[in-house]
């Protein structure tokens, strides 16, 4: 088998920039909970990572990308579980869509994927979960919902992708996915004790611009990546900039809007939105594409961001409304933006009708529900046996003392005792 | 001897020091402090949820001085740390019975030279 060099070192390289998003996406999340549970938080993210790995290369690969099971598209075998005839070519790319680069570099890259859509549940959750149980939950819902549904989408055997779906990079797989899968277990796992009317502010946004900033950059990975070969992923890398650049200055004119002020966790929130709605539509629209997409993703997360509070569900870090909604408007976005000129099926506005919509819509509602309800299963599952959260005395002192007897930062006064935070108070 | 106690802005406190060493203070205690009066407090906006922050942040100024002393000490102390904006802070002065100075024992006003 022939391989092309060029594209092998660009997917390689878009895989370790994709590994760098979950450490991204920790100090991310980190920066915006209390001081008190930051190292609980980075700890989630950074087990993930390992556990993920793991499962990944021993089974759930092959279940994602494995030879289809009955060849009805919903789930492959385990025909390369433990990297077994990684000799033989992924099932499903054939002709135009023929892959250029060894399996094993696909398998590492889809990894990636796999592992950051794991970890952006910990934003959902945060501050409240039994470390052991959410190990647990992370195999389980790998297996069980991340493994399937990227099978259906990703994998050219899966039943959407045959009925004509389009996800670049997954629009449904991560982000709709992540959305609905962290607002299920958010809801059986419940609030934070004094949601919403104890003082639960960022601690520390500087660590979020930081974690925002490392996202943007490996998103190039992420989307041009996806490409699966260096020559075909330039329109992918500058769509990602654009839609990313329009989201982050859209979602600044919500605020301006509706609060007066445009605020720096908007700026970032914004930015991601962005990332997030232009991922399935990268490869498959033009600029003006990109900046609607942009534009919209932007403004509809930023007004999703109060939903929390109107269901009351403690979806901490808003992974429902940031990844959720965004990857749900670039998905549906594409069914209009979507051309052929520049890759896939033309979309409403390009003269493809309404079919490509029609598929973006199916992939939507499956994904969306498979998700939410798959998910809601294995979180009450674990509830009822194990439990999910801590105790109150725990959730109290804070994750890093109660489970890992650490602290994030030892400021100490001069007295040599621990500097007190801010005392908080209020309610929304 | 009174003991002094101030609850000031912080941007006040260097003010106010200079205007307590002019006084001929030879000393004091300076703590970071957190509390509302009529000011009240403020809010902050993160990704649209607003949050009351009820506590704002204060500097606290703790001096002992003799009797004699007091009335000039608070007086230098009010007209240093006054802006005539709300949030300026209160001066209040509480009766001490003892104090002495660890490192040779002596005792009440001596203490303070």
């Amino acid at each position: 088998m022939h391989y092309n060099s060029g594209d092998t070192a660009w997917v390689l390289v878009s895989a370790a920039l994709v590994l760098f998003m979950t450490p991204g996406l920790a100090v991310f999340y980190a920066g915006m909970v209390r001081r008190k549970n930051v190292l609980g938080m980075l700890i989630q993210n950074f087990a993930v990572m390992a556990v993920v790995s793991l499962l990944w290369v021993w089974v759930a690969y092959s279940l994602a990308f494995g030879p289809d099971a009955g060849g009805v598209g919903l789930i492959g075998t385990l025909h390369f579980a433990g990297l077994a005839h990684m000799g033989q070519q992924v099932p499903g790319y054939h002709g135009a869509k023929a892959q250029t680069i060894p399996p094993v570099v696909f398998v590492a890259f889809q990894m990636m994927f796999a592992v950051i859509t794991a970890a952006l549940l910990t934003g959902s959750v945060a501050d409240r979960l039994k470390f052991g149980a959410f190990l647990a939950f992370v195999v389980a819902w790998t297996l069980l919902v991340y493994a399937p549904v990227a099978h259906w989408v990703f994998s050219p055997e899966g039943w959407l992708a045959q009925r004509g779906t389009e996800d670049f990079a997954g629009g449904t797989v991560v982000e709709l996915n992540a959305g609905m899968a962290g607002a299920a277990l958010a809801l059986v796992a419940g609030r934070r004790r004094g949601w919403p009317n104890s003082l639960m502010r960022p601690h520390s946004i500087p660590l979020t611009v930081l974690g925002g900033g490392i996202l943007w950059f490996g998103w190039f990975g992420f989307n041009a990546g996806s490409a699966l070969n260096a020559g075909g992923a330039g329109t992918a890398f500058i769509n990602t900039n654009t839609a990313t650049a329009a989201a982050l200055l859209s979602w600044l004119v919500v605020e301006k809007v509706k609060t007066g002020k445009p605020t720096t966790l908007g700026a970032v929130s914004g930015a991601i939105a962005g990332a997030v709605g232009i991922t399935p539509a990268c490869g498959f629209v033009n600029t003006e594409g990109a900046t609607v997409i942009g534009i919209l993703a932007g403004v509809a997360s930023a007004l999703a961001v109060n939903l929390k509070f109107r269901l009351g569900l403690d979806d901490s870090l808003d992974v429902l409304a940031v990844h959720g909604v965004a990857g749900l408007v670039g998905t549906l976005l594409v069914g209009f933006f979507g051309t052929a000129s520049s890759l896939g099926a033309n979309g409403l506005f390009y003269g493809g009708g309404a079919s490509l919509l029609a598929h973006q819509a199916m992939a939507v509602a499956s994904v969306g529900a498979y998700s939410f309800l798959v998910t809601w299963g294995i979180a009450a599952a674990i509830r009822a046996t194990v439990g999910l959260r801590v105790s109150r005395e725990q959730e109290t002192a804070g994750l890093d003392i109660s489970l890992f007897e650490e602290s994030a930062y030892d400021f100490e006064s001069a007295t040599g005792q621990r500097a007190f935070g801010a005392i908080g108070g209020g309610a929304r | 001897m009174i003991l002094v106690t101030a609850v000031v802005k912080p941007f006040k406190l260097e003010e106010v020091k200079a205007a307590l060493q002019e006084a001929g203070v030879a000393g004091m205690t300076v703590s970071e402090a957190q509390g509302f009066g009529r000011q009240g407090g403020h809010t902050e906006v993160y990704r649209g949820a607003e949050y009351r922050i009820d506590f704002v942040p204060k500097v606290r100024v703790e001096v002992v001085v003799d009797d004699a002393a007091a009335e000039r000490v608070v007086s230098a102390i009010v007209t240093a740390a006054r802006t005539g904006r709300i949030g300026d802070g209160k001066v209040w002065t509480t009766q001490v019975d003892d104090l002495i100075r660890i490192r040779t024992g002596e005792r009440g006003p001596d203490a303070l030279r």
